[in-house]
């Protein structure tokens, strides 16, 4: 039993007998479903913000109704059911229109699964920056005549940045880590491939700790960007204590 | 560092300050849109399948109360675990500072999902090996699969609790623990009586967004055969081949269990006096 639990570093190896080039295929497809669903998210999160804080009392009550959902219900099953939901939806408005079904790719329903969590949480996010902002520098570029959007592009958005940044930064780090639970619906992303290979092989506790690294140097690395766009995002901020 | 944490814990969780007050219904564009809201539940309920569910009632009823087990033993636990670890990363000696802070970081930056996979599958696979852990009084227990969903879940409520605990921790006022000693207050006196409590008053909004977290996580216990209520669900599915009927009671069953504990956090929120305000 002993010479079994010494470690078998081989099994990691790029190459077909070794299953590393698998998990590192795996974990190419988590970070494109987290960057996808987080600009996915992040898109959906300013027009949630922006229809929270300056649209009609209808569209107030609906943003507040998607938030508080997203909130209350665990990431599983709102995964579980976008995806059936999403899926179905598609295929439904497809025949209606008379293309037919299609086979909608992984990739791209995990990415509008993750987006729509993502979304909700970014909203929530994006608009106590926008909250933060001075109203002055608001009131003042609309005395300039600007239109809304243009408000929104020159002044709203790069204004609040500073304010948005911390709040999003968490926001990519859990995305990341949402895509995990991708494996219960069967995308083969980095957590699903790994217990395949450790189910293979019974070497389990080697393939999730390799995956553990990869989550980690994946969150570390993300750690130090973070830092680097944070510094830039506060130029001639005033530290205030 | 505190306060990134708030704001996150906020957006992701539903907080005692988004319930909406009983008067706050009565506006016409409400009204309507509850009129609209009740249609649409009606349709549900008419429209859609719905037999199964006094067959499986006992059984959701059972999975609801392991849910609540899950998370209720998880945060306790989890919370004992947090304030050693907060509090060390503040005033330990630097090797007790490294471990802990590398800890809350590995379990921060890794998904729950795998930790409880790690655990299951490999701690899980690894025990039957050894001799002395089979003819142990714990065999018995290790051989189920709750508790390793049980220290999974409180490891991860542990690290992500210490770090909002360190914050707490640090930012009690100095002046406030020098008049403790002042007094001439003992070490643990000084911690029991103003450290902890100063430290537990300031965190507690996180703390109770982090709980409401800590819910919406233990349906991943449903992937190690824990029989949860999301497992409950699960089985429905495979037994009845529908798709979307359980689910949405699933998240009905969700909603309500956090608006229950959101209520329950702002009647204990407004128990503890706060100044000015």
């Amino acid at each position: 039993m002993a010479a079994d639990s010494i470690i078998n570093w081989g099994l990691l190896a790029l190459a077909p007998p070794g299953w590393g080039g698998v998990l590192l295929n795996g974990l190419v497809n988590s970070v494109q479903i987290a960057i996808g669903g987080y600009a996915f998210g992040l898109l959906l999160g300013v027009g949630g913000a922006f229809g929270k804080l300056y649209g009609g009392p209808i569209l107030r009550d609906l943003m507040e109704c998607y938030t508080t959902i997203v909130r209350a219900v665990p990431e599983l099953v709102l995964i579980l059911l976008l995806y059936y939901a999403g899926t179905d939806a598609l295929n439904h408005v497809l025949n209606l229109v008379g293309i037919g079904t299609v086979d909608i790719s992984g990739l791209a329903a995990g990415i509008f699964v993750i987006g729509v969590v993502q979304g909700a949480y970014s909203t929530e996010v994006l608009r106590g920056a926008i909250k933060a902002v001075p109203a002055g520098q608001i009131e003042a570029a609309r005395a300039y005549g600007m239109s809304p959007f243009k408000v929104m592009t020159r002044v709203t958005l790069p204004a609040m940045l500073p304010y948005a940044i911390p709040g999003l930064s968490n926001l990519w780090l859990i995305a990341t880590k949402d895509t995990a639970l991708l494996a219960v619906v069967g995308f083969s992303e980095l957590t699903l491939v790994t217990r395949q290979a450790a189910g293979a092989t019974k070497a389990y506790i080697l393939f999730f700790c390799a995956a553990g690294a990869l989550y980690l140097a994946l969150t570390l690395f993300s750690n130090v960007l973070i830092r680097i766009i944070e510094r830039h995002s506060r130029r001639g901020f005033v530290e205030q204590s | 560092m505190t306060n990134t944490t708030d704001v996150t814990t906020h957006a992701m969780a539903i907080t005692p300050e988004d319930l909406p007050t009983a008067g706050s219904f009565f506006k016409p564009h409400r009204i309507v849109l509850l009129v609209i809201a009740a249609a649409l539940v009606f349709c549900v309920v008419w429209f859609m399948r719905w037999d199964w569910l006094p067959q499986y009632l006992p059984r959701l009823g059972h999975g609801i109360v392991v849910t609540l087990a899950m998370l209720f033993s998880t945060s306790i636990l989890g919370f004992l675990l947090a304030v050693p670890l907060g509090l060390v990363q503040v005033t330990g000696p630097w090797p007790l500072k490294t471990l802990a802070s590398g800890f809350c970081t590995i379990i921060r930056g890794t998904p729950l999902l795998l930790q409880l996979w790690l655990l299951y599958y490999g701690l899980g696979s690894l025990f039957p090996q050894f001799p002395a852990i089979r003819h142990s009084f714990l065999w018995p227990y290790l051989r189920e699969s709750w508790p390793y969903g049980v220290a999974a879940l409180t490891i991860s409520f542990a690290a992500y609790e210490g770090e909002v605990m360190r914050g707490a921790f640090a930012g009690v006022p100095a002046g406030e623990l020098e008049a403790a000693r002042a007094y001439g207050m003992s070490r643990w006196t000084l911690f029991r009586r103003i450290w902890l409590p100063r430290a537990i008053h300031r965190a507690l909004p996180t703390l109770n967004g982090e709980t409401v977290l800590q819910l919406k996580a233990t349906p991943l216990v449903a992937t190690i055969t824990v029989i949860d209520v999301y497992a409950v669900i699960s089985k429905v599915r495979q037994d009845t081949y529908i798709t979307y009927e359980p689910l949405l009671l699933l998240a009905l069953i969700y909603m309500c269990l956090t608006g229950i504990l959101v209520i329950a956090f702002r009647y204990l929120e407004n128990r503890i006096p706060t100044r000015g305000a």
